[in-house]
């Protein structure tokens, strides 16, 4: 089984427990569109090239994730809503050790 | 008025390969795009990406794909409205539509193509109170005419290519430029940052790092800005003028109000020909949705194809149309040329 199970927040506070394949070279942002969490064209718009921040996202559990390189860093420094923990979803890759990973979804803007 | 066959909205990728299609069927078209030149997202947000699932071109850079469209629509003598937005569209009692721009420029077509990609490119707008109230009144998200700005003092804020090419442009020909972003890196050209460094040690620009704008203050119109530097300091500086430069985002726009049938932010289509709601109206590539739906290039460009058979229906009722070949018959443009398959050499070996 290479599934993984993680808990999206949307961005009307709803919390979705979803499984998440880490055999499909798959992001966090395609996860919510494959389970269409949030309505298509409000994520993702810029198709996962970190060139749009529309898929910012707030990590809410303590998961060790892969550092920002410079591209995600420049557009989350351009972008609204950023917190601390802020990330851009199309740079994470689902991996095995970010089981039970929550995350919320930042407001559209 | 612009007259067309095909009046194509969105100049992307599947707008441009239309015009190809519609000239093999010597139908016209015309291009109407919000931004300034031809190659939607491929243009401006992504040239120098790789695509690698064009069919047979195993890698090409974005901006290469336009170029190569481009080339290829050519002979068919595409017109274009450019950094213009359509705006409304009215349907004429004869079947033909009239299309207008925020410009005003009208444009009169029997079939409309919508092939808008994910919408027009609006500029992201910071969120500050009282934004909307100084809009066009000391704020500016585009720099239409920069003499505008002649001998007058401007805060730039932003940290891409735009701010900065900006910040130099207007170095020279405004009072004062203060460039404000939030972190200490800028993301943009090379020289573009070394030269917003020279300006700055020349004492030509200021630039006040890491910063943003967190209040905007003026009666009639903006006349301060409070900036917070570093997260702590908060100072107020005088302007006549605030561009906040944080890049464009795609809004479906006034296509939504035009009476369409829209699904997930996309505009439903028949998949027989990708007509919409609206006859006449098509819609294809990114904008559209249908069961089944990819958004990928290579999919609008047989939308494209396809949509253009309808469309010369309805343009030449009771004409019987059969496909053509461009191995077989060449490609005759609307300018005179005419590309086509050198005839085989037949020689008798016995004579």
């Amino acid at each position: 089984m290479d599934d993984i199970s993680i808990s999206i927040k949307d961005r009307k506070g709803k919390i979705h427990s979803v499984s998440a394949p880490t055999d499909m070279a798959m992001n966090l942002m395609e996860l919510v569109r494959s389970y269409e969490i949030e309505e298509e064209g409000t994520i993702g718009t810029c198709g996962g090239m970190a060139m749009c921040a529309s898929c910012q996202c707030y990590i809410l559990s303590a998961h060790q994730i892969k550092e920002m390189e410079d591209d995600e860093e420049a557009m989350l420094s351009e972008a609204f809503f950023v917190k601390d923990n802020s990330r851009l979803s199309c740079q994470i890759s689902i991996t095995k050790d970010l089981d039970g990973l929550e995350f919320e979804i930042a407001p559209a803007s | 008025m612009i007259k067309t066959d095909i009046l194509i909205i969105g100049a992307g990728p599947t707008g441009l390969f239309t015009v190809f299609e519609a000239g093999l069927l010597k139908m016209k078209c015309h291009l109407i795009d919000a931004l300034a030149q031809p190659g939607g997202q491929c243009a401006e947000i992504y040239p120098k990406k790789p695509i690698y699932d064009i069919p047979g071109f195993p890698e090409i850079l974005a901006g290469e794909l336009v170029d190569n469209l481009m080339n290829q629509c050519k002979q068919f003598e595409p017109g274009f409205t450019l950094g213009e937005r359509a705006d409304k569209f009215k349907k004429l009692d004869d079947g033909t539509f009239i299309v207008t721009t925020n410009k005003g420029t009208k444009h009169h077509a029997k079939i409309i193509a919508i092939a808008g990609g994910l919408g027009s490119f609006e500029p992201r707008k910071p969120i500050l109170e009282n934004l909307q109230r100084y809009e066009d009144n000391g704020v500016n998200y585009i720099i239409k005419d920069p003499q505008k700005f002649k001998n007058k003092s401007v805060v730039i804020a932003g940290g891409g290519d735009s701010a900065l090419d900006w910040t130099i442009y207007l170095a020279d020909i405004c009072k004062s430029v203060t460039l404000v972003h939030r972190r200490n890196e800028f993301r943009g050209a090379l020289d573009s940052v070394d030269k917003v460094i020279e300006l700055k040690n020349k004492n030509k620009v200021n630039v006040i790092t890491p910063a943003e704008i967190i209040k905007l203050h003026g009666k009639e119109k903006l006349e301060k800005l409070t900036i917070k530097i570093n997260n702590d300091l908060e100072k107020e500086i005088s302007t006549d003028f605030f561009i906040p430069l944080f890049g464009l985002s795609p809004k479906l726009g006034p296509l939504s109000e035009w009476g369409l049938e829209i699904e997930k932010n996309a505009i439903k289509v028949d998949t027989f020909d990708y007509q919409t709601n609206i006859p006449g109206i098509f819609a294809i590539g990114d904008i559209n949705t249908y069961k089944g739906k990819l958004k990928l290039i290579l999919c609008g460009f047989h939308e494209a194809t396809l949509m253009c058979q309808s469309a010369y229906k309805i343009l030449n009722p009771g004409k019987n149309l059969i496909l053509k070949y461009t191995t077989v018959s060449g490609v005759q443009g609307f300018d005179g040329t005419k590309k086509e398959a050198e005839k085989a050499v037949v020689k008798s070996i016995n004579s």
